[in-house]
């Protein structure tokens, strides 16, 4: 019902090609015929333990192994607590799920970073911190913020168990192709506006469902600025958008990224790679389905005000009147969330006050980030009555973390200092908020209760997220300049890449 | 998965329409692990109630579900086919199916099949009337026979050639499993392997 196909006929090249239509032409082994599906190839699979016991237990039935345990890796994420890492988890769930994972991985023979391994983390962490997340491959795990890796140039897809277990099988995923969205953001960010600030107001603009059946491209002079870092939280978000992937094209910061890590290409092979690397980018006259456009040059701080990613404004401006949205359904979703987060219309988004403030998450927890929020906190103290959690991504991230003394500037500031892992993400492990507690967090989901059970959470950069920690209400850098607590040029510009 | 071509055995009248997957499986079960072992979570809630169908002693081992219109609407759950499949059913017949479920179902080797509102009508009468009697279903055919009674169902071609075959879409990649070697085999060698494990030190 297939036919098979020869990617590398001249063919193939005539035809100018985006990023996303070219890993894909890469990675097929054979094109779908009347409506049927093409199977793509995989050259990455990550697992962690919440979407993968059903996988594995199917595997079991049906007396498969794992295709290719060499391109797959484990690591434990959502369900670890981030104190006491030594100890049994207290929750019965949480600890079978982890269990679980590590008598699978042991069975069928699969790398596994556990608590307490330097490369365990967050999964989206772990993988670009190995140097396997490449340009131009295909990644998936069953977890949507997948999306992450697109920041490589390479096509990441979040999946649920039943794919999981199709991967595990055949390594291979039938899929039908997507159509392709340049956000192109021209200009330069001020300093104090971040890659975070980028997403968010790229999310309001299209809205969360904007994006769906769209692999997004990230172009334009402000991406090709971004630390790869800021790559990665853009891409993180993108699911946000409702789209299956977001992409940014390989350049100089992505090699140099890559350039000495463990799984990194070497020697003869790391020139090959690049060589092949260096074809990705869109061609000249490719043409796309849609394109935004944005502007970095006016672009500020960008905060959430909602109970979804799309529903956020400048952290200048104020909470908006639902009775100023046309569409009803829009309104009606607003006039709720204002409930839920029990925020009137016309209320300075600055004058909110928070209880909590999170820096962590898949998008939001690499050294980069935890480094701009100290820099921003340094020899301050935290305000009166707010507690601030740091979750560094993975343990790696935190033992770089502690090699700069990052660790002392936030547990003399007055924040907790964590073990790696999802945390306050999402309400899974002990990390979670008390029912009407509001936070200001840097990570991707502002869902009613995801951050525990009657939790308010908005979405923030880490340099809001820092400076929201000393001043008590959302704030910006630029606010502690006004304030006398900061210099002009201690203001972070976009940031420098990490190593 | 087994191919599937006739199957006979007791057929439950359950009249209940707009059946959703909550019903099927509550969220509570949801955190389990495996893929198996879900036959005391199906219909979970109603099941507590000494009265309800599948409590009855004519109803102890059945293959075939008799259900009314819109069953496995709602949360997109693969538990709902699984706790069916695990207490032992291998056939729903209803008028109309929740699409995702529909889905879900022909990938785990349960047959939904569709019938008319009025052949429900009749086979539920009939099996009130003779409590656990057989009904046979033919895949072949597409009909399903109890005494001299025969109605037909329908289901999309594409899922009846799979569960005749008795490929799940695994079982049905690795048919292209010549096509997959192939393409491994001019894989470049500098693409990321996970194994043997490298460290770096900081
Ligand atoms: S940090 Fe949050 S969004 Fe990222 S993988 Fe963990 S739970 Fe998911």
């Amino acid at each position: 019902m297939t036919n098979a196909v020869n990617t590398d006929s001249p063919m193939a090249d005539i035809r100018p090609r985006t990023l996303a239509e070219k890993v894909w032409d890469k990675h097929l082994v054979a094109k779908g015929e009347n409506g049927t599906p093409d199977l793509i190839y995989i050259d990455l699979h990550l697992v962690h333990e919440v979407t993968s016991p059903q996988a594995f237990d199917g595997l079991r039935l049906a007396g498969r192994p794992v295709r290719r345990p060499d391109l797959t890796i484990a690591t434990e994420d959502h369900n670890t607590p981030t104190l006491a890492i030594d100890r049994p988890i207290a929750d019965l769930t949480s600890r079978t799920q982890i269990e679980t994972l590590r008598r699978n991985c042991a069975e069928f023979g699969i790398r596994l970073h556990s608590l307490g391994d330097i490369e365990q983390g967050i999964v989206h962490v772990v993988g670009p911190q190995l140097g396997l997340t490449q340009p131009g491959i295909t990644v998936v795990c069953g977890d949507s913020h997948t999306s992450t890796h697109g920041a490589f140039g390479a096509m990441a897809l979040g999946i649920g168990t039943s794919e999981v277990e199709h991967v595990m099988a055949t390594q291979t995923l039938p899929l039908k192709p997507f159509k392709t969205m340049a956000i192109t953001v021209n200009g330069t960010l001020r300093p104090g506006v971040t890659a975070k600030d980028i997403i968010l107001a790229v999310i309001a603009r299209i809205g969360t469902g904007g994006g769906q059946g769209y692999v997004l491209e990230y172009r334009g002079s402000a991406i090709r600025a971004l630390s790869m870092e800021g790559r990665m939280t853009i891409c993180n978000m993108s699911i946000e958008a409702g789209a299956r992937a977001g992409m940014v094209a390989p350049d100089a910061t992505t090699y140099a990224y890559l350039e000495g890590r463990a799984h990194a290409p070497a020697g003869a092979d790391w020139d090959d790679a690049v060589a092949y690397w260096d074809t990705l980018a869109t061609d000249e006259g490719a043409s796309f389905d849609a394109e935004v456009i944005l502007d970095a040059d006016t672009l500020e701080p960008f905060v959430t005000w909602g109970t979804n990613p799309g529903q956020g404004v400048s952290l200048s401006d104020t909470v908006p009147n639902p009775a100023d949205i046309d569409d009803a359904n829009e309104r009606s979703a607003a006039e709720r969330a204002l409930e839920y987060m029990d925020l009137a219309a016309g209320t300075a988004m600055k004058d909110i006050h928070v209880d909590t403030v999170f820096l962590g998450s898949c998008t939001n927890s690499r050294v980069e980030d935890l480094r701009a929020a100290a820099e921003i906190i340094k020899g301050k103290s935290i305000a009166d009555g707010v507690r601030m959690l740091v979750v560094p991504g993975s343990a790696r991230v935190r033992i770089e973390a502690e090699a700069e003394g990052l660790d002392k500037i936030f547990l003399a500031f007055g924040a907790e200092w964590r073990f790696a892992g999802c945390s306050m993400c999402l309400g899974m492990n002990p990390d979670q908020l008390a029912p009407g507690e509001r936070c200001a967090s840097t990570s991707n989901r502002n869902f009613e209760g995801r951050q525990g059970k009657g939790g308010r959470t908005h979405l923030v950069s880490p340099l809001v997220a820092a400076a929201t920690a000393i001043r008590g209400t959302l704030s910006s850098p630029w606010d502690l300049v006004q304030d006398g607590m900061l210099g002009h040029d201690a203001v972070p510009a976009v940031f420098v890449p990490a190593r | 998965m087994q191919k599937f071509t006739t199957v006979t055995g007791v057929a439950v009248p359950m009249r209940r329409s707009n059946v959703d997957t909550d019903q099927i499986i509550p969220a509570v079960f949801l955190k389990r692990v495996t893929k198996t072992g879900f036959e005391d979570a199906l219909f979970y809630g109603w099941r507590q109630d000494p009265e309800f169908i599948l409590n009855q002693p004519a109803y102890q081992s059945p293959k075939v579900l008799v259900v009314g219109a819109d069953f496995g609407t709602g949360s997109s759950r693969e538990h709902a086919v699984w706790a069916l499949r695990d207490f032992g059913f291998d056939v729903v017949l209803s008028p109309r199916f929740g699409d995702i479920f529909r889905g879900n179902s022909g990938k785990q080797g349960l047959l939904a099949g569709q019938i008319s509102e009025d052949d429900a009508e009749t086979l539920w009468g009939i099996l009130e009337a003779n409590p656990g009697i057989e009904l046979t279903v033919d895949l072949v055919a597409c009909t399903a026979s109890v005494g001299e009674l025969t109605v037909s169902f329908e289901v999309d071609e594409y899922t009846r050639w799979r569960l005749l075959e008795g490929l799940d879409d695994i079982g049905l990649t690795l048919r292209d499993e010549a096509r997959i070697a192939e393409f491994e085999s001019h894989r470049e060698p500098w693409r990321p392997r996970t194994l043997p494990a490298r460290q770096v030190n900081l």
